[in-house]
């Protein structure tokens, strides 16, 4: 929906900028505009609306004949279609499993990166890690430390006396665990650093104020931190959860979606659909799904939050 | 604000977990990059390698095009960096200075573009560049790469320009300086530091970035870093841990050094965007 309304307006907007009423964009404004307007017009809300499209048709790739309108057939066999409900569920899982351990290590990070410690520089130096590393190589990485022999994890739990070793990414019921990890590894330091600029943003005499009144750290995080902090920590929460949902390379590179499609999320099941087999139409279908559900989940939690912030 | 010891305590117990959660992941790479196959092999893996070698380093070279997949990520990286940034200034601009209907599109846009699902850009865009006869081609892959590195370049500087007083650019004017003067000998020097940081942001994301370039580089002579990288990874998910190790720790220095450099500046560029906008 929004997606609609955004395009709609930018539609209105180019039509009418030349008689804007209030203040009127200079010509030269134009010529500032359109070196960046064309392509983002062309590449990226043409093919979206051209994906939306695409989804009403039976296309697939390498075929002769012409591609055809089917109207909501996509959308009728992606109802039925258990395996991408399966990948949905999936994806569900992780995305919230990734984004609210995410926030709280995060939250709690910064919280100690805010404090006058003295190995803060080290944990500063070392948040940048996984937030520059290619995703391809954090998934990588992951693989040898879960590696069944090879593998650190392992060792260490043979060391300290727990168990005998596993192939944590091929068993069953640990594959989407141990993804998890990794995603929450890969995205927290990001979202911490996020998190402590809002952090300093608060002014410190409050707090002052505050301990002097008495109030305890708790007190202080309830009553003055957690206030101020609330509007960047929900829009990141937001934000991580959509990127999250949306996740590829990693799982690609640590599972492919195994084993048995346990962590097949919907992103990789879009992907093979499209670029495996071949079928653009449904995969298009999926792609609008993903959408439309994101943009209703994401619709409830902030309404919801909002709400329960006037009260607080 | 004063903390009790054991507080204390309990925060660098905390720093400590951090700590060695954030580095271990990574020191691990580093270690099996350097580990001779005996010790890989071996049912009790060290940290420090016993026999450091650097054979992992020289079989990862010969098993897969690495120098040529570096080459190609570089020209994709650059390509994207600069007309990301060359388009992207003068919309920001009018972005911060002006509001109408277009930018608050483009605002809008810039929000929205983070939320859809890649695949339902990837499909289309892979019929057209088809007919364009832009598969496998890095000339391709740069066009996506512009148009995806564009929201968040718009979004920090945004923010970089909002800082730049107005009033600079108006007492400019009001000493008859021309707009393109102003905005070339007023704003541009004061924002360059900001178009510098959003440019290698967008280096980092496009040497980074793997979907596209999967779905759009079908040989291994223009496949860039991460795609190369996967093919470590046999069909079956069986990898020859050494030379993938020392693959991936090369793929990752770069964005290492250059995020090192720009980490400030990239966190203040975020928080402008999304504080005042």
């Amino acid at each position: 929906m929004t997606l609609v309304t955004a395009t709609k307006r930018s539609a209105r907007g180019t039509a009418r900028a030349d008689g804007g009423r209030r203040r009127p964009p200079d010509r030269g404004a134009w010529f500032l505009v359109l070196p960046a307007l064309i392509p983002i017009l062309v590449l990226s809300v043409g093919p979206l609306l051209y994906g939306i499209l695409l989804a009403f048709t039976d296309a697939q790739s390498g075929r002769t004949e012409p591609t055809e309108w089917i109207g909501g057939l996509n959308f009728r066999d992606l109802l039925h279609d258990t395996l991408y409900w399966e990948s949905f569920r999936i994806g569900l899982v992780w995305a919230v499993g990734v984004t609210v351990p995410q926030f709280l290590l995060a939250l709690g990070l910064a919280l100690l990166l805010n404090q006058d410690l003295r190995l803060r520089w080290l944990a500063r130096a070392l948040a940048i890690i996984p937030w520059a590393m290619p995703e391809v190589v954090v998934g990588v990485m992951w693989r040898l430390v879960y590696s069944p022999d090879a593998g650190v994890l392992n060792e260490t739990l043979r060391d300290l006396g727990l168990g005998d070793g596993r192939d944590w990414l091929s068993g069953l019921g640990t594959a989407l665990p141990a993804v998890i990890v990794v995603g929450v590894w890969a995205g927290m330091p990001q979202t911490a650093v996020a998190l402590l600029a809002g952090l300093q943003n608060t002014p410190r005499e409050l707090h002052e104020a505050a301990a002097m009144d008495g109030a305890g750290a708790w007190r202080r995080f309830r009553t003055v931190t957690w206030p101020a902090l609330r509007p960047v920590a929900l829009a990141i929460t937001a934000l991580n959860f959509i990127w999250n949902f949306n996740a590829f390379a990693l799982v690609y590179v640590l599972t492919s979606g195994g084993p048995g499609g346990r962590t097949r999320l919907p992103m990789l099941f879009a992907y093979e659909e499209a670029f495996r087999y071949g079928q653009f139409g449904y995969a298009a279908a999926m792609g609008c799904v993903m959408v439309a559900v994101i943009s209703v989940l994401l619709a409830l939690f902030l309404v919801g939050r909002l709400r329960g912030g006037d009260d607080a | 604000m004063r903390t009790s010891t054991g507080g204390r305590i309990g925060q660098y117990l905390a720093l400590f977990g951090y700590l060695v959660f954030l580095a271990f992941p990574f020191l691990w790479l580093v270690s099996t990059a350097f580990k001779t196959p005996q010790e890989l092999g071996s049912p009790h893996p060290t940290w420090i390698p016993r026999d450091p070698t650097l054979a992992n380093f020289r079989q990862a070279f010969d098993e897969q095009p690495l120098l040529r997949a570096a080459g190609n990520s570089l020209l994709a990286a650059l390509g994207a960096a600069l007309i990301a940034v060359l388009i992207a200034t003068p919309l920001a601009y009018v972005m911060a200075r002006h509001r109408s209907r277009l930018t608050k599109a483009a605002t809008g846009w810039v929000v929205v573009s983070q939320a859809f699902p890649l695949v339902l850009v990837i499909i289309p865009l892979f019929l057209v560049l088809k007919q364009l006869r832009l598969i496998n081609s890095l000339s391709g892959l740069v066009m996506v790469y512009v148009v995806w590195a564009l929201p968040f370049a718009l979004w920090m500087l945004v923010g970089y320009v909002r800082a730049v007083p107005a009033e600079l650019e108006e007492a400019a004017a009001v000493d008859g300086a021309g707009r393109l003067r102003t905005l070339v000998s007023v704003t541009a020097p004061l924002l360059a530091p900001g178009i510098v940081a959003t440019g290698l942001f967008a280096f980092i994301t496009a040497w980074n970035e793997f979907f596209f370039a999967l779905v759009l580089l079908k040989t291994p002579e223009k496949q860039t870093l991460p795609v190369v990288l996967t093919r470590f990874i046999g069909a079956e998910g069986v990898a020859d841990l050494g030379p993938l190790a020392a693959a991936a720790f090369l793929a990752t220095l770069p964005s290492l050094v250059v995020f090192a450099v720009i980490q400030r500046r990239i966190t203040g560029g975020m928080l402008a965007g999304a504080v005042k906008s």
